[in-house]
């Protein structure tokens, strides 16, 4: 009886483990006791932080796609379709493109967020983002042209992908106009929904001073209600209304809608343990990834050391063992501090983040990082 | 105990800070003016942030229980 594990999402959790698991399972993949399908409703792996490049003409959309059928090993059976019912019970999935089903033994879902403008009114017609390759080009044509005026940058939606990247993009704009001596043109305001500038303490205890230093406004406990496309103001729930020139926004996130019909979890989020990222509400079940309601920040190295959480819990599981692998939290990121230096954050359940001092070695560590990823999708790194 | 009828709870248990005010934030968002919602956080924090942003935004802190094990905290929508 061949055992089946099949993973939706081909992101970079999804990616890295089905690239794990015919690494680790290749004895059981070869002699047919195991099959791995890796589903994903396009042919193409993206990879998102390319994104906060693209605004400032540093990299182009196209560097961060790589077709999936390149990057999964052969012994993964790959499928470009979409995923249109999750049957927990019957452990069945139905999919779109020819109406048929998969059956599943063993199911993964790493489905990642979704971005849900249209929940702020007026927010798609007036505000730019760098969280979608169409978003992060049309941002870009405005950046070029935008010399004086009111820069905006407004984190809306929490959580949201790569929480380091709003304060990365007002560091690299604040440098960015200021080599093209523009700065004293520009004002740059920054907008959070809590009381400090970062959801973490300790990261936002070490970026308010830069900030301060760099003369970016901020604005907390501001959560955006509206957007006046026509009049150029932002307004939020506090009642604090702000113009702008050119509006920046993290929008609101979701999770697919089918984990919520499936009753897996609140808004598109699995609601799983924390550490075997096991789903709470169905058996066979694991999601990692942004789709994972752990806690931790959305972010790929994340999803990197779910996957081969995940991966070392499956092989167990097909080898009759207990599973013992759990994940500890484990987060990693470069922050961006300018165009030319960025710090480092590593962290976890228990120990919380201490930021490394800016620096050109690390600003250079990161960029040599986006460009090798293509060996972590590839399982390798 | 308070006999408050909440519209809404938002479990917020086992989510680290700033989670559970996030989560509150999100729930009156959708909200109606006059709702009252219920949020319940093992987070501290929430003790000091909620009634913090509760004043910033305007809308009410009917009550807090506090509890052995977590906090409910009773927020109306302005």
């Amino acid at each position: 009886m061949t055992e089946r594990i099949v993973i939706v999402g081909g992101g970079t959790g999804g990616s890295v483990l089905a690239n794990d698991l015919a690494d680790r399972l290749e004895p059981e993949l070869d002699a047919g006791d195991v099959e791995v399908t890796l589903i994903n409703d396009g042919p193409d792996h993206v990879y998102k932080p390319v994104w906060l490049y693209v605004p400032f003409g540093q990299r182009e959309p196209a560097d961060g796609r790589r077709a999936l059928d390149e990057l999964v090993d052969d012994a993964v059976e790959l499928r470009i379709d979409r995923v249109t019912d999750i049957d927990t019970e019957s452990q069945r999935l139905t999919l779109h493109g020819n109406a048929s089903t998969v059956g599943y033994d063993h199911l993964v879902l790493a489905t990642g967020s979704t971005l849900e403008p249209d929940q702020i009114p007026g927010l798609a017609e007036g505000g730019h983002d760098y969280y979608s390759e169409s978003g992060a080009t049309a941002l870009r044509d405005e950046l070029l042209e935008f010399t004086e005026g009111d820069l905006v940058l407004s984190v809306i939606g929490t959580p949201h992908m790569c929480p380091a990247a709003p304060l990365e993009f007002v560091f690299m704009a604040d440098d960015w106009l200021r080599e093209r001596g523009l700065r004293e043109d520009v004002a740059i305001t920054y907008t959070y929904p809590i009381q400090r500038v970062h959801g973490n303490s300790h990261i936002a205890e070490w970026a308010r001073p830069i900030m301060e230093e760099r003369d970016i406004n901020v604005e907390t406990f501001f959560n955006a209600k509206s957007v006046d496309p026509d009049a150029e103001t932002i307004t939020s729930m506090e009642g604090t209304e702000l113009d702008y020139d050119l509006l920046v926004t993290i929008p609101p996130h979701g999770g697919i809608d089918l984990i919520e019909e499936a009753g897996l979890g609140d808004d598109g989020w699995v609601d799983v343990d924390k550490h075997t990222l096991e789903a709470e509400a169905a058996e066979n079940v694991y999601a990692l990834g942004d789709t994972a309601d752990t806690g931790v920040p959305n972010a790929g190295s994340v999803a990197h050391y779910q996957a081969g959480v995940v991966g070392q819990r499956l092989a167990s599981e097909i080898r009759d063992r207990p599973a013992t692998a759990t994940y500890d939290g484990k987060t990693l990121c470069f922050i961006e501090t300018g165009m030319d230096a960025a710090s480092f954050v590593e962290f976890d359940y228990e120990n919380p983040p201490s930021p490394a001092p800016p620096s050109e070695k690390l600003h250079w560590s990161k960029l040599a990082y986006n460009e090798s990823y293509w060996l972590t999708a590839r399982g390798l790194l | 105990m308070t006999d408050i009828e909440p519209d809404a709870t938002v479990d917020a248990r086992g989510a680290a800070c700033p989670g559970p005010l996030m989560d509150l934030i999100g729930k009156i968002r959708g909200a109606e003016s006059g709702d009252v919602i219920r949020l319940l956080s093992d987070t501290d924090q929430s003790l000091t942030d909620v009634p913090e942003w509760t004043e910033e935004a305007g809308n009410e802190l009917l009550a807090v229980e506090e509890g052995d094990d977590h906090n409910a905290f009773y927020v109306e929508k302005a």
